[in-house]
C-alpha cells in the first residue's frame, strides 16, 4: 500500500460551525495501480486529491490521517510538505491557466520545478525542460518553451502541466482532469504515455476524472464520490459493468450520450447535488435516488462489502440487502 | 436557413517576440456561416485554431484578413462602443471556468455586470432575475455571496452559462462548454442548451472535444485542421460516414461504447509530428500524418469544394472515391450498427 487514507474530513470554517465537505472518507491505494476517483462536480474529488499533496484551502480545516509510504502526511510542516511536492508526489492541477504563472514562459517553469529540488540547473534545466515537453508531444517544443501560457492552446498548457508534474520523477501522480482540454488523439497518446511513464518509473496514479471513456481505457480501481462520501470503491470493471450503487448506476447511464437519439433529451439524474451545508440526513444521496426507502433518509449507510466492491448503501441496484456482509 | 453569423476568409497570425519572432498563423483562410437557430459542432485537433475561430468571431480580436457578417452588417471594422449592441446579442462560454470569471467578484456581482455594462437598469427585478438564471442551470439554491474559487469547477461552468443566458442573445458561442462537468450535469447541461434552443432559436456555436456531445447537439459539423476547415457537412454525414483521413483518425479515437464492443474496432493511430501553426506542410496540411498520401498530395493543397453529391464540403484529393468505404464502416460502427461487422 502506498497511500492510506483513514477518515478524511475536510471542512470550510464558519461562524456557527464548519461546513463539511469531506466527510470521513478512506480507501487505499497500491503501488503501481491507476486509482481512478470519479463522481459528482462539487463532491469533494479535487479537494481530497489536493490534500493527498498537502494542498489545502487556507480556510479549511482537515482531520483524519494520510499515510503515504509508511509517513503521516496531515499536518506536516509546509517546508518539508514542499519538498516532496513534485519529487515525491507530482501533481496536476485540474486549472492549468490557473496553475501556470501567466507572466513565465512555459519552459522556464518547467525547468523550475528541477531547480527547486537541486536537481539541474542553468541551461541543463532549460534542456531538460524542452525534452520533457517534447516527450508529452507537444509539437516545436523550443518554440513553445519560450511562449507563455496565454500564446499557448488549451491543450498544449495541460501537456505543460504533465510534462511540469513529473520532469523530477515523482513515485506518484494525482492528476485531476489531465485531458478534458485535448483532443481524442492527443489523449489517446497522453494515456499511452502514463501508462509507459507508468511502467518505466514504477508510477502509481490517481487520476480524477469525468471522462468516462478514460476511465474505461486506465482504471484498475475506482472510488466514485458523492457529496463528500464513498458511494462505491473498488474492481473497475465491476463498478462500470455492474454498478450496485444507485448513483453510479445513474451516473454511467448519464454517460452514454452515444445511444441516445440526436438532439433528444439525455438522462441526467434528476434534481441537483446538495451545496455545502445543506447536505441531507441520512444517505446524501436519497433525496435523488430512485431506490430510496424510509431508512435512507434517516440512516446513514455505512460501507459494506459486495464482491468485489465496497458501497455505502442500504438497497443496493439488482441485489437483496440481506446478501450483504459487514466489509 | 437565414443566416446569423457569416465568417469570410478569416485569417489570423500572431507575432510570438520571443524566440526568433515566428509568425503562427493560428487560422489560415476560414468561411463558416451559422444560420439562425443552427448549431455549428467546431472539432479538430488541439492547436488547430477553434478557440483562436471563436474569439475571431466574437471580436474579442481583430482577424489579420477576412470579414465578419453579423444579421446582414458587416462589423469587421465596428469596435468598442459601436459593437455593444452586437455584443449584446453575442455570448461565450470559455473552456476554463475559474479563468473567465473575474475570481474577485462574487456571484451576484458575476451575474449583474452583463446588465451593467450594457446600462440595463433591472432595480428591483435584478435579484429575482439572477436568481432566476441560476435556477436555469441548476443552482438555485447558491450563496451568490461566494466568490468563484469557493466552488467547483462544475459549478462555476454553470455560473458562465446563466451569465451567457443573461442578456437573451442570439448566439451563445461556447468552447469546451462541458469537459468541466461530471456526466450527469454534463447531461444535464446539454438538455439545457437543447431546451433553450427550441424555446428561443438561438444559434451555438459548440467546440468541443467531446464527439459525443458534438454529435448529439450539432445540426452541422466542421472539422479544422491546423488552421483550416478540412470537412464540413450535416453533423449525421460527418459522424455517420466521415471522408477525411483526419475526421475518420479523430473519430476512430473516440470509440462509443458500441465501438468498444466491436472485436473488429482499430484505432487508427496517426503517425509523424503533431503539426505546427509556425511550419506549415506544403501541399496537403495533413501529408505528413496521412497513410493516403501521394505526389499530389505533398504537392498540391486541396481546396475544400462541394461534394458531387452536394451533402458536404470536404479538402481531400481522394476522397470520396478512396475514402467512403473506410468511412461509412467508422460511422456504422460506432452506431453500433451490423454492417460494420461485414466490411
Ligand atoms: N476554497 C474553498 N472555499 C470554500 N469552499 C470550497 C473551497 N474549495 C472548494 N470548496 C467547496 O468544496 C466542495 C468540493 O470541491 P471540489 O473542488 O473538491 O469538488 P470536485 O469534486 O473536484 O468537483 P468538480 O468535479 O466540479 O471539479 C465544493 O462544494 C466547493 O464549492
Ligand atoms: N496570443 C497568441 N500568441 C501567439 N500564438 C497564439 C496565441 N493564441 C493562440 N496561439 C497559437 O495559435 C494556435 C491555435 O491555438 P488555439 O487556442 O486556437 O487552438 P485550439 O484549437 O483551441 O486548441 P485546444 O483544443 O487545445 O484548445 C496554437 O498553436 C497557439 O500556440
Ligand atoms: S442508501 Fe438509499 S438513498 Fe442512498 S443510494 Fe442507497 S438506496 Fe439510494
Ligand atoms: S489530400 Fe492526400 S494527404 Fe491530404 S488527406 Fe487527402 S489523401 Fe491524405
Ligand atoms: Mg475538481
Ligand atoms: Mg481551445
Amino acid at each position: 500500500m502506498i497511500l492510506s487514507v483513514r477518515d478524511l474530513s475536510i471542512g470550510f470554517r464558519r461562524i456557527g460551525g464548519d461546513l463539511p465537505a469531506v466527510d470521513k472518507i478512506s480507501f487505499d491505494v497500491r503501488e503501481g495501480e491507476t486509482f481512478v476517483i470519479i463522481g459528482e462536480s462539487g463532491s469533494g474529488k479535487s479537494l481530497t486529491g489536493m490534500s493527498i499533496a498537502g494542498l489545502q484551502p487556507a480556510t479549511s480545516v482537515t482531520s483524519g490521517s494520510i499515510r503515504f509510504k509508511e509517513r503521516e502526511l496531515l499536518n506536516r510542516p509546509d517546508a518539508e510538505l514542499r519538498r516532496m511536492r513534485g519529487r515525491e508526489i507530482g501533481l496536476i492541477y485540474q486549472d492549468p491557466l490557473g496553475s501556470l504563472n501567466p507572466v513565465w514562459p512555459v519552459g522556464d517553469q518547467i525547468a523550475e520545478a528541477l531547480r527547486a529540488h537541486g536537481l539541474a540547473s542553468g541551461a541543463a534545466a532549460a534542456r531538460r525542460a524542452v525534452e520533457m515537453l517534447d516527450r508529452v508531444r507537444i509539437p516545436d517544443p523550443a518554440r513553445v518553451a519560450t511562449a507563455y501560457p496565454h500564446e499557448i492552446s488549451g491543450g498544449m498548457r495541460q501537456r505543460a502541466m504533465i510534462a511540469m508534474a513529473l520532469i523530477a520523477g515523482p513515485s506518484l501522480l494525482i492528476a485531476d482532469e489531465p485531458t478534458t482540454a485535448l483532443d481524442v488523439t492527443i489523449k489517446a497518446q497522453m494515456l499511452e504515455l502514463l501508462a509507459e511513464l507508468q511502467r518505466e518509473m514504477a508510477l502509481t496514479i490517481i487520476l480524477i476524472t469525468h471522462d468516462m471513456g478514460v476511465v474505461a481505457e486506465v482504471a484498475d480501481r475506482i472510488l466514485v464520490m458523492y457529496a463528500g462520501r464513498v458511494a462505491e470503491i473498488g474492481d473497475a470493471d465491476a463498478i462500470m459493468r455492474t454498478p450496485s450503487h444507485p448513483y453510479t448506476a445513474a451516473l454511467m447511464t448519464s454517460a452514454m450520450i452515444s445511444e441516445a437519439e440526436p438532439k433528444q433529451q439525455l438522462n441526467a439524474i434528476v434534481g441537483v447535488a446538495p451545496g455545502l451545508g445543506s447536505f441531507p440526513d441520512g444517505c446524501h444521496f436519497h433525496p435523488r435516488c430512485p431506490l430510496a426507502q424510509d431508512d435512507c433518509r434517516s440512516f446513514v449507510p455505512p460501507l459494506r462489502r459486495l464482491g468485489d466492491v465496497a458501497l455505502a448503501c442500504h438497497h443496493p441496484v439488482g441485489s437483496d440487502t440481506a446478501l450483504m456482509a459487514e466489509a | 436557413m437565414e443566416p446569423l453569423l457569416t465568417l469570410d476568409g478569416i485569417v489570423k497570425t500572431f507575432t510570438q517576440k520571443r524566440g526568433g519572432k515566428r509568425d503562427v498563423q493560428a487560422v489560415a483562410g476560414v468561411s463558416l456561416t451559422v444560420g439562425r437557430g443552427e448549431t455549428v459542432g467546431l472539432v479538430g485537433e488541439s492547436g488547430c485554431g477553434k478557440s483562436t475561430l471563436a474569439r475571431l468571431a466574437l471580436k474579442l480580436i481583430e482577424p489579420t484578413a477576412g470579414r465578419i457578417v453579423f444579421d446582414g452588417e458587416d462589423i469587421t471594422a465596428r469596435h468598442g462602443r459601436a459593437m455593444l449592441p452586437v455584443r449584446r446579442r453575442m455570448q461565450a462560454v470559455f473552456q476554463d471556468p475559474l479563468a473567465s470569471l473575474n475570481s474577485r467578484m462574487t456571484i451576484a456581482e458575476i451575474l449583474r455586470e452583463p446588465f451593467d455594462t450594457h446600462g440595463i437598469k433591472l432595480g428591483a427585478a435584478l435579484q429575482p432575475r439572477i436568481r432566476e438564471l441560476l435556477s436555469f442551470v441548476g443552482m438555485e439554491n447558491t450563496d451568490t455571496t461566494k466568490l468563484p474559487p469557493q466552488f467547483s469547477g462544475g459549478q462555476l461552468q454553470r455560473i458562465a452559462i446563466a451569465r451567457a443566458l443573461a442578456l437573451e442573445p442570439d448566439i451563445i458561442v461556447a468552447d469546451e462548454p462541458t469537459s468541466a462537468l461530471d456526466p450527469s450535469i454534463q447531461a444535464q447541461i446539454v438538455n439545457l442548451l437543447l431546451f433553450i434552443q427550441r424555446q428561443r432559436q438561438i444559434s451555438y456555436v459548440i467546440i468541443s472535444h467531446d464527439l459525443d456531445v458534438i454529435g448529439h447537439v450539432a445540426d452541422r459539423i466542421a472539422v479544422m485542421y491546423l488552421g483550416t476547415i478540412i470537412e464540413q457537412g450535416p453533423a449525421a454525414a460527418i459522424m455517420g460516414s466521415p471522408w477525411h483521413p483526419y475526421t475518420q483518425a479523430l473519430l476512430s479515437a473516440a470509440p462509443t461504447l458500441a465501438a468498444r464492443r466491436n472485436p473488429e474496432w482499430k484505432r487508427i493511430v496517426l503517425t509523424g509530428d503533431p503539426p505546427n501553426p509556425a511550419n506549415v506542410p506544403t501541399g496537403c496540411r495533413f501529408h505528413p500524418r496521412c497513410h493516403l498520401a501521394r505526389d499530389v498530395c505533398r504537392q498540391v493543397e486541396p481546396p475544400l469544394r462541394p461534394s458531387e453529391d452536394g451533402g458536404r464540403l470536404i479538402a481531400c484529393h481522394l476522397a470520396p472515391e478512396e475514402t467512403a468505404e473506410k468511412g461509412r464502416w467508422i460511422g456504422q460502427a460506432r452506431l453500433g450498427m451490423p454492417a460494420a461487422a461485414t466490411a
